[in-house]
């Protein structure tokens, strides 16, 4: 038999799939086989398609199993590796066809990506620095050394490159900042607090790829004169901490960070600091905040980080997915990197794609594609068949774009002027089934919450605006509600401090922008379109099952209810306030809604 | 070094213990943070004394160690359960429907939001995103995470533990 590699996913999604107990039970039927010799089992990080997972992959044929069971194993063993046979049962199957797909290529979900800061995930083993310096990892940072640091910040500023942790500011001037910034200390810290629910991009470059971010730091610490960095990781993700402490040992170990880097003068340390829980630091000078010890508030800029930032010195903050990018726009070039995206928006961007759409994972796509290709190439189109009603794009900064735009290009300035924004890349998929005004009150609930409080717009306007929502979703809006709603939108807006306040409102604009018609069903008509609003669902009563017992028109406060006694009730849906007291008192389940 | 700073010391505590965690830290800038991990890893939540102890310790206001304290959600001033679950309120699972997920766990476990079962066996939480919304909706136990839950599962989860 020939020698085989085995890939079994170990991201936080395939192990919570079991991917573990797959593994397991590989070792153990290998031994029994005595295969132990002939097959290398490699844990890798996430291949990104989380909801299939686990995700087992036999090469050098490249067949890609997933949802593999630890049952499955002995199967995988005799037929696969020892007669080799595909098992089909194992295969992802085409969505249209229903037939089995063997090499992962040719999965519609891969097939239309294009992976660049996620090259590595899913392919290597994130905890075997040796697999990463026969991919060429390393040798960006090598180059860097010989290079002048203007060079290399003309490099970066050539490529387009801008921040992928929201604001989308061009990575090379920022670098360009903090270089002329001459001071005898400057640092450089990696965002990786990743607080936007409904994201994990960073999460899974920390996991699969942790020494290419380590090289993206190192590269910016070569460019604008810095011997330290932090990395700021949330607290929520350990394995990701645990996977970055390792790879930080080895490079060491490897003199590739630490003294004396690959035998040059150039001196390195990387430093990672846990976060706390708090979603506003993610926001730099939060962040920054936070890592001096503080509370994790934001305050005024200018000055920007790159001229006063941590304790007081020039500081250089880029997001987890940017420094991923740096090591090979260095090693292939700015000019081969502008070939990828759009005019104003070059190289590539990773989305969580999740919510009601069939596979949900993490996709690396060109700038520039459309959110149709997105949702319904790579997605698969909806759950259930169900159709589209809108995207949620960028999180609590970002907004609801509706199907009238699906054909929009995916790049900063055309998602900035749908109202929406980049952000992160999160991107939830609704159907009919989601209430867009619950939505934007889920965001403003989320949002109020994480308000730091510094600042009066965003501590009380949040407050305000998320007081409205509630009233609007239990039916007790009313129609000056909306006019109000947008006032003091652009009032929080234009007023607050920091960038969580600035875009807190984005999700109310957006759902009133494009489904203003559902915020008026609720106060106009008390009635919910997407049947979520539980307040405002229509009660009636089931005659077959009503005994006229009269126990539900003794609790009705609106009078509601009425029918002579041991006759079947009816509700009148003009005065029903939709209370839910008949319910609970009703012995025989007769009260429905609808 | 010797404390110089006198600190009220409450009878039955052990100081030692977070002297010992204290070590690696004294003199050095931007610590609040960590040793407030530290203490709460070591004793499962944030004991008065402990922080009393360690401003006096590194020379800070106890109220600044408070104002961390209290600032970021991971810090806990009350004892906490065994077992912690965290479910996700984050966008994906919410769309997912972990709403109801939430309102059985909580049923099940007959507490609120960041209450603690009475045999100090579970405390309940929710979060915002634990980065695995692919397989929404999800919670935490511990360091485990669970996936494409709904309501029917949560018992057979909890029973684990
Ligand atoms: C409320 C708020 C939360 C943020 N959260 C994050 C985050 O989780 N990760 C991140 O990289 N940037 C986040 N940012 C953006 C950062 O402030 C900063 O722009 C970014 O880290 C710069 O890196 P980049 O230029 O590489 O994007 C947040 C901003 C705001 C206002
Ligand atoms: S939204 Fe629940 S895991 Fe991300």
């Amino acid at each position: 038999m020939q020698e085989k590699h085995i890939l079994i996913c170990a991201g936080t999604g395939c192990i919570s799939s079991g991917s573990m107990q797959v593994y397991e039970a590989l070792k153990k039927e290998l031994q029994k086989q005595r295969l132990e010799s002939k097959v290398r089992i490699i844990l890798s990080g996430c291949h990104g398609f989380c909801e299939k997972g686990p995700i087992f992959i036999v090469y050098p044929e490249d067949i890609f199993y997933c949802g593999v069971s630890a049952e499955d194993v002995p199967a995988l063993v005799t037929e696969h590796l020892l007669q080799g046979k595909i098992v089909e049962r194992l295969l992802y199957k085409d969505a249209q066809t229903g037939e089995g797909i063997t090499s992962h290529a040719e999965i519609p979900f891969y097939s239309k990506q294009k992976r660049l800061a996620l090259r590595n995930c899913g392919v290597i083993d994130p905890e075997n620095i040796d697999e990463y310096i026969m991919r060429g990892v390393y040798q960006g940072l090598e180059r860097v050394l010989r290079m002048e640091p203007q060079e290399i910040i003309n490099e970066v500023k050539g490529s387009g490159l801008r921040g992928r942790g929201g604001a989308g500011f061009p990575t090379g001037m920022k670098w360009e900042f903090a270089y002329h910034n001459r001071q005898d200390k400057k640092y450089v810290v990696c965002n990786a607090d990743e607080g936007d629910p409904g994201a994990f991009m960073d999460r899974s470059v920390l996991e699969g790829d942790p020494h290419a971010v380590l090289e993206g730091i190192m590269i910016a610490g070569r460019a604008i004169g810095s011997d330290e960095a932090y990395i700021y990781v949330r607290a929520e993700y350990p394995l990701a901490i645990r996977r970055l402490r390792t790879a930080i040992a080895q490079a060491e170990a490897y003199r590739v960070a630490g003294e004396n880097i690959l035998g040059s003068e150039f001196n390195f340390k990387i430093n990672i600091k846990e976060g706390a829980g708090a979603f506003v630091c993610g926001e730099e000078t939060a962040l920054l905040a936070s890592i001096e010890g503080a509370r994790g508030m934001p305050r005024p800029r200018p000055p920007f980080p790159a001229f006063k930032g941590l304790w007081e010195k020039p500081t250089c903050i880029n997001n987890v997915e940017t420094l991923a990018n740096v090591p090979l726009i260095i090693r292939k070039g700015s000019a081969w990197y502008t070939t990828i995206g759009t005019e104003g928006s070059k190289g590539t961007k990773i989305f969580a794609l999740t919510g009601k759409v069939n596979n949900t994972g993490l996709c690396e796509v060109p700038m520039g594609i459309t959110l149709r290709e997105i949702i319904f190439d790579i997605g698969g189109g909806l759950q259930g068949g169900k159709k589209f009603k809108a995207v949620q794009i960028g999180g609590p900064s970002g907004g609801c774009i509706p199907e009238s735009l699906l054909d929009l290009p995916v790049d900063y300035d055309s998602l900035h002027s749908a109202g929406a924004m980049m952000g992160s890349g999160g991107m939830v998929v609704m159907d009919e089934g989601t209430c867009m005004v619950d939505l934007a009150r889920y965001f403003l609930a989320f949002t109020q919450s994480e308000s730091c409080g510094k600042c009066t717009p965003c501590r009380e306007g949040t407050k305000r605006m998320l007081e409205i929502l509630e009233r609007i979703t239990q039916g007790k809006g009313k129609a000056e509600d909306i006019p109000r709603l947008e006032r003091l939108a652009l009032a929080v807006k234009d007023g607050s401090l920091c960038g969580l306040g600035q875009t807190a409102p984005n999700p109310v604009l957006t759902t009133l922008r494009y489904f203003r018609d559902e915020y008026e069903a609720h106060i106009l008509e008390h009635r919910c379109p997407a049947g979520q609003c539980s307040a405002l669902l229509t009660y009636y009563i089931d005659a077959e099952l009503c005994t006229g017992c009269r126990a539900c028109t003794r609790v009705c406060p609106a009078e509601a209810i009425t029918g002579e006694k041991k006759e079947p009730h009816v509700i009148d849906e003009e005065k029903c306030i939709s209370c839910g007291n008949c319910v609970e008192r009703c012995k025989f389940d007769a009260i429905k809604t609808k | 070094m010797q404390t110089t700073t006198v600190v009220a010391k409450t009878m039955d505590f052990d100081y030692e213990q977070v002297e010992k965690l204290l070590q690696e830290f004294v003199g050095k800038k931007g610590v609040v943070v960590p040793v407030l991990q530290k203490i709460q890893h070591e004793f499962g939540y944030l004991p008065r004394p402990a922080l009393e102890y360690m401003a006096a310790r590194l020379r800070i206001p106890v109220s600044r160690v408070y104002g961390v304290a209290t600032f970021y959600a991971q810090f806990h001033l009350q004892p906490r359960g065994k077992n912690i679950i965290r479910v996700c309120r984050g966008t994906a699972c919410h769309v997912r429907g972990v709403t109801k997920v939430a309102e059985k766990t909580k049923e099940l476990l007959g507490v609120g939001v960041g209450e603690t079962t009475a045999d100090l066996k579970f405390t309940y939480e929710e979060v915002a995103c634990i980065g695995a919304c692919g397989l929404a909706p999800v919670m935490m136990v511990n360091e485990q995470t669970f996936g494409k839950l709904a309501p029917e599962k949560v018992q057979a989860i909890l029973k684990k533990f």
